[in-house]
């Protein structure tokens, strides 16, 4: 049982000024093993900090998330990270950015040399081994970067706004890309992301979060990631449900968005 | 080889000017072709048309060696050679013919006698005025006047044509005669007829321009060479017998006699007043000094009747005329092609006087860098750059210290009762470790070049293997950061060369105190680039390191390194410059080898090719450290700006 729960998690900053900013109150949730979350809310929501802490760059102030029941402290290879902009090693070339934790790691060099290519393979870059990595697009590398976070087989993705540099048809196509993968490799996947209906397609599970301070405000189980598994995903977002849903979120992340406008005003 | 490039220079010289001159026409319309079709599709300040194209860069350059070709007068030797030897018969005329019009009125307003008088007759009113403050006694002051009045008619009289010697006159006429006479043979092509074998063979056998430092060839070698040293020597002759001339008639001399006589007896008198003070006794022997200083100025009998030197004047403006017109087009070749100067009569060469002089000519610069390239002359006995034969043993006791041998139990060995020394396992190894044995010999570069490059590439080597890692930790570390910043800011500030002179008095002269303050100069530098390279390494990177399982090492040693060489690697490029700068002027500070040593000592000795050849040497081997550097960073960080 590797889920992730987290425990009336709270993280508390003080900026420079002395002031204390709650960044996020009793975040309680659990994962299951295989599910595919995405996570949304306005900006200062506290979404990234979060994430921050389940990958272990942060110790929360409050509260624990555990992962398989094992409370996090530090990084590790049980989780993975994709970045917005990749965050590559440009210095290397493809194989060597995808094998790079299997290297610091000591592998067997071919055995690495084979899974690289496996994985080369399923996000498409088949024959890119040797290409240097910032020769390739930004679609490109988030499809390495995605290689060089599964390659390590870690029980937990955790996805930082992962598409939010890419353009519109990049970014459909890597959502697919991301499906397959959840499906194939059935691991547990946590998004970060600023588009609704990309988090409407990526969720299985959908938590909106909410700011000041930063709490999960409302939480969804949604089919959609489901059926973009086999159908397209135009049609998808043509169904009413999905506009439904769309627009309810919408007009809640509006309404913080107005909330936090007017309260600056003040 | 050398040798013959140096003795066809001018001829060289002369086909590459009119090389320069085609190509700076055509790469001119080239250019101006290219901008004529630019202009209708880019806009203005596009940065892609500043990339250049080769055919400014052509322009440029055939431009700047033009005007050095000019302006050192290289151009002027390619195509007349002949020209400077000539100009230099012309300016020993001007030379022989100066004392004598510097008695005329051509060059200033006022004819000489004219100037003498009103000069004279001056000082002489200022003294008549100042004495009545002297507070002389009665009589002395008349007898002062009355010196004065005297001095005042000899000073005048020498003009009047009454008391003027008769003999003057026919003087006068014979110089007169005598100029116009060698006026005519100026005129006369044919004079002074054929020059003997020994004029001939001395003239060819002197030195052409320039072959020996700057100085022109004196003894005439052309036709119009030999007239104008011909003339030049008559002229001297009579000039010398015109400045002779004195207008000492017997009128002047008795009046000069009558004021010597008067100043001494006033002079005696005053001696033996004893009435008078110390200080009265001192105004005396101002006064008559004063007299005696201004009869002086007068009874040379300088001063003529003021018409009698007209005829003279007039046969000295015809030979002046002369002259210039026998110059003919020599006069233009001068003014055109010797900018900035003329050449100079000397007593045994002639020399350049002008830009000529401190511009050194292209063709002689790249004569003296091929002589002191050759590596049995050199400069100060040491090549440019050269090798030598090294042992190797000397190289290999270099990596180990002396006292290794110290340290092995055991004496050394002492000489036996038969004065031999045995060896002994100790003192085997002392001669190991100083090199003492014999071995084979293995090349090794050497010479002023190499000592300066070597210098620069120690200081910059310790100051990267030490900078660079101390960099990195303080963009990582607070502590370090915190630390080492005050020392490191502390001394970096001051210009490297304001501690030269405090770390070659530490040091000594030789290698340590120069490569000490070049490391000082890179180190500062490489340990600001390592931690800015570090302190940018984004946060993102080493996340994902992190998570990807690598330890703090790992990430220092693959992410962070490498995230930071594009700075560390602009950093060294920037110390090379650096150190380079300051290496030059260290050695000009101080030191027996280098490329500043060779400059500082040509400064010394105003040797402006050698100047000039240090000067091209520092430029091409700075150029050759930024290109070297320049492809490194384009192999080592291709992804420099495209990240």
């Amino acid at each position: 049982m590797s889920d992730l729960v987290s425990d009336n998690l709270n993280m508390q900053f003080t900026t420079p000024s002395g002031l204390v900013v709650h960044a996020l109150k009793d975040v309680s949730f659990n994962l299951k093993k295989g599910e595919l979350l995405s996570v949304l809310g306005p900006s200062g929501c506290g979404k990234t900090t979060l994430l921050n802490i389940i990958a272990g760059f942060l110790n929360p102030t409050g509260g624990s998330v555990k992962l398989g029941g094992t409370e996090i402290l530090a990084p590790g290879v049980d989780r993975g990270m994709v970045f917005q902009q990749g965050a590559l090693f440009e210095w290397l070339t493809v194989a060597q950015n995808v094998d790079f934790g299997l290297r610091m790691k000591g592998a067997d060099p071919v055995e690495t040399a084979k899974k690289v290519d496996e994985w080369l393979e399923i996000v498409g870059l088949a024959g890119f081994g040797d290409t240097p990595t910032y020769q390739l697009s930004g679609g490109m590398q988030q499809r390495i970067a995605l290689a060089r976070c599964l390659i390590n087989d870690p029980d937990l993705i955790l996805m930082d706004e992962p598409l939010g540099a890419l353009d519109a048809l990049t970014r459909e196509k890597m959502q697919s890309l991301i499906l397959k993968i959840w499906k194939e490799t059935g691991k547990t996947i946590m998004i970060i992301t600023h588009s609704v209906e990309e988090a409407l397609m990526l969720g299985e599970r959908l938590f909106v979060m909410a700011p000041r301070p930063g709490r999960l405000h409302k939480e969804y189980r949604l089919p959609f990631a489901e059926m973009g598994l086999t159908q397209d995903p135009r049609d998808i977002k043509k169904t009413q449900h999905f506009s439904e849903t769309r627009e309810e979120i919408l007009s809640m992340i509006w309404d913080m968005e107005e909330e936090i406008m007017g309260g600056g005003s003040l | 080889m050398s040798d013959f490039l140096f003795e066809q220079r001018n001829t060289i010289v002369a086909f590459l000017i009119i090389g320069l001159l085609i190509s700076l026409a055509l790469s001119i319309v080239k250019g101006r072709r290219v901008m004529a079709t630019e202009r209708t599709d880019l806009v203005f300040g596009n940065p892609a048309k500043a990339l250049g194209g080769w055919y400014w860069i052509v322009t440029g350059m055939s431009f700047v060696m033009l005007i050095w070709f000019y302006f050192s007068w290289d151009a002027a030797r390619a195509y007349n050679p002949t020209a400077a030897n000539e100009l230099c018969q012309v300016a020993k005329v001007e030379s022989a013919i100066k004392p004598m019009r510097s008695q005329f009125p051509f060059d200033k307003p006022n004819l000489r006698g004219t100037d003498l008088i009103a000069r004279d007759s001056g000082q002489l009113d200022r003294i008549n005025t100042s004495l009545t403050t002297l507070a002389l006694e009665h009589s002395v002051e008349a007898e002062a006047t009355a010196i004065l009045a005297i001095l005042s008619s000899a000073l005048v009289d020498q003009a009047n044509p009454t008391y003027t010697k008769t003999s003057l006159e026919g003087e006068f006429k014979s110089i007169e005669s005598r100029i116009n006479q060698l006026t005519a043979n100026f005129n006369d092509p044919s004079y002074p007829g054929q020059p003997t074998a020994e004029q001939v063979a001395a003239g060819n056998a002197q030195p052409g321009w320039g072959d020996t430092g700057k100085e022109i060839p004196v003894l005439p070698t052309t036709p119009l060479g030999y007239r104008y040293a011909a003339v030049a020597a008559e002229i001297k002759l009579i000039a010398k017998d015109f400045v002779k001339l004195r207008n000492t008639n017997p009128h002047l001399l008795a009046q000069v006699a009558d004021i010597k006589a008067r100043i001494k007896a006033a002079q005696a008198a005053a001696k033996a007043d004893q009435t008078l003070s110390a200080a009265q006794q001192e105004v005396h022997v101002k006064l008559y000094r004063q007299l005696n200083k201004m009869l002086k100025r007068i009874d040379d009998g300088s001063i003529f009747p003021p018409s009698s030197l007209n005829g003279v004047q007039t046969a000295l403006a015809a030979f002046n005329q002369a002259h210039i017109e026998q110059q003919g087009s020599l006069k233009t070749y001068d003014t055109w092609m010797m900018p900035g100067g003329r050449i100079m009569a000397g007593n045994s060469a002639c020399s350049e006087q002008g830009s000529g002089r401190w511009l050194p000519k292209p063709s002689d610069t790249l004569g003296t860098l091929a002589r002191i390239s050759n590596p049995d002359i050199g400069f100060k006995d040491v090549p440019l750059l050269w090798y030598r034969w090294q042992p190797v043993g000397g190289m290999i006791a270099f990596l180990f210290p002396d006292w290794i041998a110290d340290l092995i139990p055991g004496n050394y060995p002492r000489h036996t009762q038969d004065g031999q020394i045995n060896s002994n396992f100790k003192s085997n190894v002392r001669d190991f470790v100083t090199g003492n044995y014999n071995s084979f010999s293995i090349p090794v570069p050497m010479g002023h070049m190499w000592d300066s490059i070597v210098r620069v590439v120690t200081g910059l080597f310790f100051g990267i293997i030490l900078g660079v890692p101390l960099g990195l930790f303080m963009g990582l570390s607070r502590f370090a950061k915190g630390f080492f910043d005050p020392m490191v800011e502390l001394y970096r500030p001051v210009p490297p060369l304001a501690w030269a002179p405090l770390i070659l008095t530490i040091f000594g002269i030789q290698d340590d105190g120069k490569i000490f303050l070049l490391f000082m100069v890179a180190f500062a530098i490489m340990v600001i680039s390592a931690r800015t390279g570090a302190t940018g390494t984004q946060l993102s990177k080493i996340h994902a390191a992190h998570s990807l399982g690598a330890s703090h090492r790992q990430i220092l040693r693959r992410v962070i390194l490498p995230n930071s060489l594009p700075e560390i690697l602009t950093g060294i490029r920037i110390s090379i410059g650096v150190c380079w700068g300051t290496l030059v002027a260290a050695e000009m500070l101080a030191g027996t080898t280098g490329i500043g040593f060779v400059e500082n000592v040509a400064r010394k000795q105003s040797d402006y090719e050698v100047i000039w050849v240090t000067i091209i040497i520092l430029g091409v081997l700075g150029l050759m450290f930024d290109l070297i550097m320049r492809s490194v960073i384009n192999r080592t960080i291709p992804w420099r700006g495209k990240g």
